[in-house]
């Protein structure tokens, strides 16, 4: 019997002390921590030996095992690998091994011949007190939480689903619940302080910290790995030039879009592909969702209030994709607005839809640009222009047209600006029967669709469909907002 | 040997969660007070340059003067963006009161 006073574990968060003598830590599960049971024999009776237990606690029952279930005790004191064995003197460690090894369990215990039936040596076992599943909830537990942020505790009967909903912390749908141990894994995933502040959020410019964003991307779901996107994408939507307050309040169907690029859009198992802006993936969604769930709790922005969309889109629950890069006839959008091929970014354009571009005819960029100019040029309305940007969604297979007769995104864009130089009597007021359109003095000269850089171009979508897309953006430029984009940083 | 103990935290222990509001749902601001009349006070007029703007506040300026305001015109550049923090500081300083209009 080795079960010391004060090794006993209980419900206490406080670092358990160190028996006097021998401890050893093992777990049932462990294929070494068996074969050391005769071992471990040996030693309760050579003298006083703690064996504490992370899984079974009747295991093994000839030495009479301490509990540690909690894993208080292997938390507190390290335990990286078991079996591990330490020895202890008034309540100091003094020495420690891991896994089985017969010269240094005998040098540790100052007992000889241990386990002489078997091999020398033999490797441990991860502990259960750094299984990263456990991880973040062990250091809430024990390692006393950080965060700074106000904890709401749950009646014992109340859903907790359904309490988010009451408080009025979701965008409609079921959020997760931001328990401490969830918010700690996401943070465990960026180098930044939990009380950074990111960017003041719209509309009640709200100085958001790390954590506080981390909370919200957590309730939008997003696994850990995500979180340096989310950060980087609310930070580039919270500029002035994005200008998220007044895409918030428009009546405008608009919101942000984000366009990831990059070598993390594939490591985080992102969509550029089939159905990229539809359902389905976790990534694409949650990190979209995410930014909204920030504008909405952190910044205050909600529909009916600053919120004034007339209709809105269903693209405001989120919307995030990849640009499908690996075999794009075109240079990124990071690249285009400067970024170099290793960098990964997140890019936010105010938008919305996707409105179709059909043709399945065209086998020529000569007639295929002339599609895609005639659906850009109706974009809000054919006899507007220059107020509203577009964001231009090239698909693969209308890429390759483009990439089999040589055609690179500068060709494409300088024939679109042709194509879309208006003569001005076709676009004003009255013209075609329409009273909407450009004033009376734009008619005599020609104008551009679009403001210089008020169109962008990317490439994504499945490997079939002869089609295209237009997201519609929202004003363009100093009046409204520009195309930001954001490093995404570790 | 027995024990209860396990490693969820879920073994009917009341749920903890974070606000993600950073409290703000709670912040209660109040609105300045209310002037009792307008005689004899600066009322700015905000054009948040919306188109025909201007012919709305031309009406609100007459009117406002009938009532013995002075009256003092300001415009934000443009309707999408907050008014920049210069213009808010001036319209603070200059008036007792300001009207902010839409139009369209």
């Amino acid at each position: 019997m080795g079960n010391s006073a004060g090794a006993t574990v209980d419900a206490s968060t406080e670092r358990p002390s160190l028996p006097d003598g021998l401890i050893a830590v093992v777990k049932r599960d462990c294929p070494t921590c068996e074969f050391v049971v005769p071992v471990l024999e040996q030693l309760a009776k050579a003298g006083p030996l703690t064996v504490f237990t992370q899984d079974d606690p009747t295991f093994p029952e000839s030495v009479s095992p301490s509990d540690d279930t909690r894993l208080a005790f292997s938390w507190h004191h390290d335990i990286e690998t078991v079996p591990t064995l330490i020895r202890a003197r008034n309540g100091e460690e003094e020495d420690r091994t891991v896994g089985w090894s017969r010269p240094h369990w005998e040098k540790l215990s100052g007992v000889a011949d241990l386990g002489s039936d078997l091999p020398e040596f033999r490797p441990g076992c991860g502990s259960l007190s750094v299984d990263p599943a456990l991880a973040s909830e062990l250091a809430v537990r024990f390692g006393g939480s950080t965060l700074q942020s106000r904890r709401v505790e749950l009646a014992r009967l109340e859903d907790p689903f359904e309490a988010a909903f009451d408080r009025g912390w979701t965008d409609g749908l079921p959020v997760v619940p931001p328990t401490e141990a969830r918010v700690m894994a996401m943070l465990e995933e960026t180098s930044r302080a939990a009380d950074d502040v990111v960017a003041e959020i719209p509309p009640d410019l709200h100085p958001a910290t790390v954590e506080q964003i981390a909370i919200n991307a957590v309730m939008a779901g997003c696994k850990p790995e995500y979180f340096q996107v989310v950060l980087a994408a609310v930070e580039a939507a919270c500029t002035h030039e994005f200008n998220m307050h007044g895409l918030l309040a428009t009546t405008f169907f608009s919101g942000p879009v984000l366009v990831v690029n990059g070598p993390i859009a594939k490591r985080l198992g992102m969509n550029s592909g089939g159905n990229a802006f539809g359902q389905g993936n976790r990534a694409n969604l949650t990190i979209g969702r995410a930014l909204q769930l920030v504008v909405r709790n952190l910044g205050g922005g909600r529909p009916g209030e600053v919120d004034m969309a007339m209709l809105g889109s269903p693209g405001k629950l989120s919307f995030c994709f990849a640009e499908r890069e690996h075999d794009s006839p075109f240079s990124s959008l990071a690249a285009e607005r400067g970024f170099g091929p290793y960098a990964d970014t997140v890019t936010v354009f105010a938008g919305s839809g996707p409105t179709a571009i059909i043709d399945q005819i065209s086998r020529t960029p000569e007639s295929l640009v002339r599609s895609v100019a005639a659906c850009l040029r109706s974009t809000g309305h054919p006899k507007l222009a220059m107020g509203f940007d577009a964001m231009l969604v090239v698909s693969p297979e209308h890429g390759r047209i483009f990439a089999q007769s040589g055609w690179d995104k500068d060709r494409l864009r300088s024939e679109l600006e042709s194509l879309l130089t208006i003569p001005g009597a076709e676009m004003v007021r009255g013209v075609d029967g329409m009273e909407e359109g450009l004033p009376e003095a734009f008619a005599d000269g020609t104008v551009p669709k679009f403001r210089p850089g008020g169109l962008q171009i990317v490439h994504a979508g499945g490997d079939a469909g002869l089609f295209s897309a237009i997201l519609d953006g929202w004003v363009g430029g100093n009046m409204g907002s520009e195309p930001v984009t954001v490093e995404i940083r570790p | 040997m027995t024990s209860t103990n396990t490693t969820s935290t879920e073994g009917g222990e009341p749920l903890v969660v974070l606000d993600p509001t950073a409290g703000k749902l709670a912040a209660d601001l109040q609105p300045a007070p209310r002037p009792a009349g307008l005689s004899g006070l600066t009322v700015g007029l905000l054009d948040i340059s919306k188109p025909r703007g201007n012919v709305f506040l031309d009406q609100v300026e007459s009117h406002l003067g009938r009532l013995g305001a002075k009256v003092v015109r300001y415009r934000k550049p443009t309707f999408t963006k907050p008014a920049p923090v210069d213009l808010r500081h001036e319209i603070a300083v200059n008036c007792d009161a300001v009207i902010e209009a839409l139009a369209d």
